[in-house]
């Protein structure tokens, strides 16, 4: 199952004891950025950073998102702002930390997507950042039941973003979402996804983050109706002075639900960082669920960091299946070597062991213009430290 | 017609005691079509040579030199010493996550020959290859190396030997781990790749057994680092009977 060897310097970690989560039923959640403390490392949710990264994400006040947002129309899907005090708003989820919690009231209006046909193109949302104020958008998607659509999510420019993203799959539908970052750099944003599965309902999830000083994403999917299934994939690469930061969250709670979730991320240059925490929660109610998360991360060059945590807690004895793992391992001078006694330049093998290691999962998003674009990206960012 | 040139090699090794010269030495001439064997004793030196011939940046050279027709090798990267030609079947062949091996093996056919394969001869001719050494085609689609029986890796550096098509390979216990029947059929894909080629072979080894199905045309003592004897096929029977004794305790 591993994907290193323990020669190469393995640091595996995977087993079918319980890794108590510091029970994630508990966390608060609000919608008031007061119910929520000063940001500082030693809360566990934001360990990882430095208060002064969130570049003013943390603030009460914020800028709002909204000519930076742009979209086409095509037929099936109906797209447009409504007050944020719409009772749609925050019924999937609300923030429970507080940039999300500052973004949430910051956001006067919301973006609504409407699914109500199944699409034949994939739909896309561009958001394009121009500056660095901070500023907060919230997004509420929602597919009607038996559709079948994929939305991409395109994240680009210059920005300081705080954001929600509601997701409200219908019965029987199948949503292929799609978030992907390539921010220029000086860029911060931190998303909190909340994703609610109808009954017998298929959500695809990828989150690729490739642009961005910090990017933070925390997805949480809520299988409260039986039969659905989740399929959260992430993908990323850290260069020198990047943080990137997902935190994927599956909440079992109703029965014969499954869900697998896949994370995958490369690392090159001097303090290129990644956190991947993954919480899976299966509760009392539901039995038969079938669950599995991994998370991989490859280290191409020294000075670089890759947190890894996988939670799992569990309240039912009756499941079908749980499982997690997680490593990370080098890209040595071993498996260099090797593909350079056969001829490839150190270049070309470097390529070579991350493309394998990466296109896999960005082929799974099944967009074209995803696959093409980050391939693009791949090849670039392979090119600098 | 080909030649590969090792003159008085010495090469030392970083260890956590200090600097250490493991190869103090070495003279070696292969020419193409040529089959060598070597046999010594453990940590004598021969995969010190096999790497340095390759170029691992573990081992320095502080003396002598390796000329391919004439040509210095240790002024050559590792890669362009497989272009020109070098191919090393390693003792311990290395596992590549994320890697699949047509990628793999389609990647180094084009680094070699400069150019992408045709794809419909380079899949059959994998095809065929694999056929031959016994592998079965969901190889094709597996990691590099990676959960690889030891005889599988064997087999897999063979394939490569077979499809990359080089002039002079170096093969480090290719035989150590296979079971008789994987012998025969890795032999017989060595055997096609000097027929087919004009290979010259170093081929490194501890047991005669390999040599019957690969005749060597010299075989070469290697002890404490250099070549202690040469001859010919028959002193691979003389060192099954005698073992290494009478060179080491000369030493
Ligand atoms: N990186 C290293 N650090 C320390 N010692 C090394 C290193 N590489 C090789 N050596 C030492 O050099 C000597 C020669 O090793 P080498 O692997 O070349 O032997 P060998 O003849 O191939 O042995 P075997 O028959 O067991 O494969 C050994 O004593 C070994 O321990
Ligand atoms: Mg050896």
């Amino acid at each position: 199952m591993s994907q290193f060897p323990n020669q190469h310097g393995l640091t595996e970690h995977s087993h079918g004891a319980v890794v108590p989560l510091q029970i994630r039923i508990d966390r608060p959640k609000s919608t008031s950025v007061s119910d929520f403390p000063a940001i500082s490392k030693t809360q566990d949710l934001w360990r990882y950073l430095d208060v002064e990264q969130l570049a003013g994400l943390d603030a009460d006040v914020l800028g709002e998102y909204k000519e930076q947002v742009s979209y086409t129309s095509q037929q099936g899907l109906s797209i447009s702002w409504i007050p944020s005090t719409d009772a749609r708003v925050g019924s999937i989820g609300i923030p429970e930390d507080r940039v999300a919690a500052a973004a949430y009231t910051n956001a006067s209006e919301t973006l609504l997507v409407e699914i109500n046909e199944s699409l034949s193109e994939p739909a896309t949302l561009s958001v394009t950042g121009t500056s660095k104020t901070a500023s907060a958008l919230h997004i509420f998607v929602v597919t009607k039941p038996h559709v079948e659509a994929t939305l991409v999510l395109d994240y680009r420019g210059l920005g300081v973003l705080g954001e929600n993203v509601e997701i409200a799959v219908g019965d029987e539908s199948r949503l292929n979402l799609v978030s992907v970052q390539t921010w220029d750099k000086g860029s911060v944003h931190v998303s909190a996804h909340y994703a609610k599965l109808g009954r017998n309902s298929l959500l695809k999830h990828t989150v690729a983050t490739f642009g961005g000083d910090l990017v933070r994403v925390t997805p949480i999917s809520t299988l409260s109706s039986p039969g659905a299934e989740v399929e959260m994939n992430g993908v990323y690469f850290a260069n020198s002075g990047q943080h990137i930061e997902n935190r994927p969250f599956v909440d079992h709670a109703a029965a014969n639900c499954k869900s697998r979730v896949t994370y995958k991320g490369a690392l090159s240059g001097d303090k290129a960082h990644t956190v991947w925490i993954g919480d899976v929660l299966i509760r009392v109610a539901a039995e038969g669920t079938d669950t599995y998360e991994l998370n991989r991360n490859l280290l191409l060059t020294d000075g670089t960091r890759a947190d890894s945590v996988p939670n799992l807690e569990i309240e039912t004895g009756e499941i079908q299946g749980a499982g997690h793992a997680s490593a990370s391992g080098r890209f040595d001078d071993e498996q260099l070597f090797y593909l350079q006694a056969r001829g490839v330049s150190e270049a070309e093998a470097k390529r070579l062991v991350v493309f394998g290691f990466l296109l896999e999962l960005i082929q799974r998003t099944n967009v074209p213009e995803v696959i093409e674009s980050l391939s693009k990206v791949l090849e670039e960012k392979l090119g600098v430290n | 017609m080909s030649v590969l040139e090792i003159k008085n090699l010495h090469v030392t090794v970083e260890t956590e005691q200090g600097v250490k010269e493991i190869l103090k030495g070495v003279d070696l001439t292969i020419r193409s079509g040529e089959i060598h064997a070597i046999m010594g004793p453990n940590g004598s030196g021969k995969s010190t040579l096999a790497y340095s011939i390759a170029g691992h940046p573990k081992y320095t050279v502080t003396e002598g030199e390796i000329l391919l027709d004439g040509e210095d090798v240790l002024a050559m990267s590792v890669d362009e010493r497989a272009r020109a030609g070098l191919f090393l079947a390693m003792q311990y062949p290395v596992e590549i996550p994320g890697v699949s091996v047509s990628n793999f093996l389609r990647t180094a056919k084009t680094a070699i020959t400069g150019e992408a394969p045709a794809l419909r001869t380079w899949i059959k001719d994998v095809r065929e290859s694999m056929d031959n050494l016994r592998m079965d085609a969901s190889f094709s689609e597996r990691n590099v190396n990676e959960g690889f029986s030891g005889g599988e890796k064997k087999r897999h550096e063979i394939l490569q030997l077979e499809l990359l098509k080089p002039r002079f390979a170096v093969l480090d216990e290719t035989d150590s781990g296979l079971d008789v029947d994987a012998l025969k059929i890795v032999s017989e894909g060595v055997n096609r790749a000097h027929k087919a080629n004009d290979l010259g072979v170093l081929l490194i080894t501890h047991y005669t057994r390999i040599l019957k199905y690969i005749k060597p045309d010299f075989v070469h003592v290697f002890v404490a680092g250099k070549v202690a004897e040469e001859g010919g096929a028959e002193l691979a029977e003389r060192l099954e009977a005698e073992g290494y004794d009478r060179y080491t305790k000369a030493n």
